[in-house]
């Protein structure tokens, strides 16, 4: 391409986007809200979700108005899994965007290397990530939304008391929560009466996990698995140990909320048992059940406008915002007021249960919030015992 | 270890070795017509997986690989043409730079068209459950499929490399190019064939590699670098010393698992990786003579 026309047309593009910043500018009664998800990389399946959500909610309110008069804009930061990513976004969404909140990230690593940078922002913070260590200790600008990891282990153990297994085996991903719930079991285990017989951590991008199922098989005594991960291992594992003739029941956590690995594992899925927030149930809810109605709209909204299925991800996001707007409307474009306001949401309705803020609790869920769930025919139903 | 756990292991390593070795013999055939490593073989792998699931809905199985396998072979061929071909005497650091670049526009393009969620093709034969028992040992019958594919593979590119007009001709543009060239070859033909071909043989392992290890957008990169590390240590440019390195390697992953965490594989894998290119950088298989004519 000739020089000059080469110039001329990068002057353009450049003029055009300057433009468009001082238009953007010009809006007047917008409310900024951050967002930081993977929506890219190897934790797309929790960021793709969570966008998608929030943005479904924000162009939801704005086209009926927004809030107060004002309308919301949501300016998305694709992180792709990685913290140093997500910390120069946030920086940047406190310092330059001077958005009011931020929500996400989608991962408990991202979360916990941000949190610090919202703390001195004084911005607040509504991570999307499992992890305790988010929300414990407890930072005042730093709230998140799904469950806590060890309210699901504390379900699992229960359970397998009732079904009177006391030896087992933990397999979990070499990634950040698979490392928090292995540890997390690994504790948690003696005090149920349940002995650890063998603890294995696998690649998160493991293929083919045969040889751990053999290593694993080849011990008698073991009674029950439980995997750990949020990886596609969690539908390979199912099928390696159905393969090798081993019917041991095999429990899962919360990451196996994704009807995706149910259908990848097929038959093998049949009869894993795992805690899960109420949305993959919606349909054998109680009519009365004060999370119904909110489940059953999200899921038709996210369905419609996505053509996928809703997964218990999407929800965390979909909280997260929501919990934002609820707070804008109270507190307005103010980041004091609106981080005041979502400490004081109570009985709030969200996709991963009835959240409750208190001061010294940024998660603000219960145990409640888990329901027990198996897989029967390809679906997920809720889990009535053996 | 009990015999049965002893079997276990050396099925369990050579399915991913099967694995490896078809992923590896990819490599090669680019290796032999360009003397340049394809770091895209891993996203044809994905491609073939991919795109056979899409077509699944429209096509019974067969056909549907059958035609992931042709449009893969298709995109291998305009990757070449708008890539690769008009570049003068390129330098080996440039097509490899070249061929990384085009894996991540393979994997980003995946993305956005087929999103982020795992999808697999059915179990050719059974399901997901099926298992073929010798003994008590277990085997999903897949694993056959993808032994019988790679077996096929390492057949008919022999046939064709050493048998036919075409295969031949590949060959001498690998040994002489210039040769080639005076000879009324055209060099240029041969290699964009030679993606077609590596295309469509990771297409036709992503299918069958599908039902057992799922396909994502993503998957090809971590599948490329273990098939790369077996190209290597085969000696690159041969396939059935590919096969061979590729069940070796799986093998030693497999057993591995009884004295490390299984997440070691890959650091297994490395450091072999590692050995051989500071030992014997021509390969187990390769001879160091032939190595010391090429450039890289």
């Amino acid at each position: 391409m000739n020089k000059g026309v080469q110039q001329w047309v990068w002057g353009c593009a450049a003029g055009v986007v300057l433009l468009a910043a001082s238009l953007a500018n010009a809006q007047a009664g917008t409310v900024k809200v951050g967002a930081i998800f993977a929506v890219t990389g190897p934790a797309s399946f929790l960021g793709g979700p969570e966008a998608r959500s929030a943005e479904m909610v924000v162009e939801k309110i704005n086209k009926a108005g927004g809030i107060n008069g004002d309308t919301i804009e949501l300016i998305v930061k694709d992180s792709a899994g990685s913290s140093e990513k997500a910390v120069s976004f946030a920086k940047q969404l406190i310092e330059e965007d001077k958005v009011v909140a931020i929500i996400g990230p989608s991962t408990s690593g991202e979360s916990m290397a941000v949190k610090k940078i919202a703390e001195e922002g004084r911005t607040l913070l509504i991570s999307c990530a499992a992890a305790e260590v988010i929300v414990d200790p407890v930072a005042s600008y730093v709230f998140k939304t799904p469950q806590k990891d060890s309210f699901a282990a504390q379900k699992i153990f229960t359970e397998m008391q009732r079904l009177k297994l006391n030896t087992i085996a933990i397999a979990a991903g070499n990634d950040g929560f698979g490392k928090a719930g292995k540890e997390q079991l690994e504790k948690m285990a003696p005090t149920f009466g349940i002995k650890v017989a063998a603890s294995e951590t696998y690649d998160s991008k493991a293929t083919d996990l045969s040889a751990l199922v053999a290593k694993l098989k080849a011990d008698p005594a073991i009674q029950a698995v439980i995997n750990w991960s949020v990886v596609p291992a969690q539908a390979i594992i199912a099928k390696n140990m159905r393969q090798a003739g081993w019917q041991v029941p095999l429990f899962q956590s919360h990451g196996f909320g994704n009807i995706k690995y149910a259908e990848a594992a097929g038959a093998a899925a049949e009869g894993i048992i795992f805690p899960c927030g109420r949305l993959l149930i919606v349909d054998s809810l109680a009519a009365n059940d004060p999370q119904k109605a909110l489940l059953v709209q999200y899921k038709a909204e996210y369905e419609a406008r996505y053509k996928e299925d809703a997964s218990a991800f999407g929800g965390y996001g979909f909280d997260a915002i929501n919990m934002v707007v609820a707070a804008i409307k109270k507190g307005g474009n103010d980041r004091a007021k609106v981080r005041d306001a979502v400490e004081g949401l109570t009985k709030f309705p969200g996709v991963g249960g009835i959240f409750s803020f208190t001061p010294q609790d940024h998660n603000g869920l219960d145990i409640d919030s888990f329901a027990m769930l198996t897989v029967k025919d390809g679906k997920f139903i809720p889990y009535k015992g053996q | 270890m009990s015999l049965d756990l002893f079997f276990q292991y050396l099925f369990a390593g050579i399915t991913y070795g099967a694995i490896y070795a078809v992923v590896a013999i990819g490599f090669n055939i680019i290796y032999n017509a360009t003397g340049i490593i394809n770091f895209a073989q891993g996203e044809f792998v994905m491609l073939g997986g991919m795109i056979s699931i899409s077509l699944l809905q429209f096509l019974p199985l067969p056909l549907a690989i059958a035609a992931a396998v042709a449009l893969t072979m298709g995109i291998g061929a305009l990757i070449e043409i708008l890539f690769i071909r008009w570049l003068e005497s390129p330098s080996v650091l440039r097509m490899i730079i070249i061929t990384i670049g085009i894996s991540i526009l393979l994997r980003e393009s995946a993305l956005h068209v087929w999103g982020e969620s795992i999808r697999s093709l059915p179990y050719f034969y059974g399901n997901e459950i099926t298992t073929l028992n010798f003994g008590s040992v277990h085997l999903s019958p897949q694993v056959l499929w993808v032994i019988i594919a790679c077996a096929v593979m390492v057949g008919g590119l022999q046939i064709f490399f050493k048998g036919t007009p075409i295969g031949r001709e590949m060959r001498a543009c690998a040994a002489n190019r210039t040769a080639a060239l005076l000879c009324g070859i055209s060099a240029r033909n041969m290699v964009t064939l030679s993606f077609m071909l590596s295309a469509g043989i990771g297409a036709l392992a992503g299918c069958v590699m599908s039902p057992i290890t799922y396909t994502q957008y993503d998957s090809g990169t971590s599948l490329a670098i273990k098939g790369f590390t077996v190209a290597i240590l085969g000696g690159l440019g041969n396939s059935m010393a590919a096969v061979a390195a590729g069940i070796l390697l799986g093998i030693l992953e497999a057993f591995s698992v009884s004295v490390v965490p299984l997440a070691f594989q890959d650091a297994i894998s490395i450091t072999i990786l590692l050995i051989i290119l500071f030992v014997k950088p021509h390969g187990l298989f390769g001879s160091s003579e032939a190595a010391r004519l090429k450039d890289f």
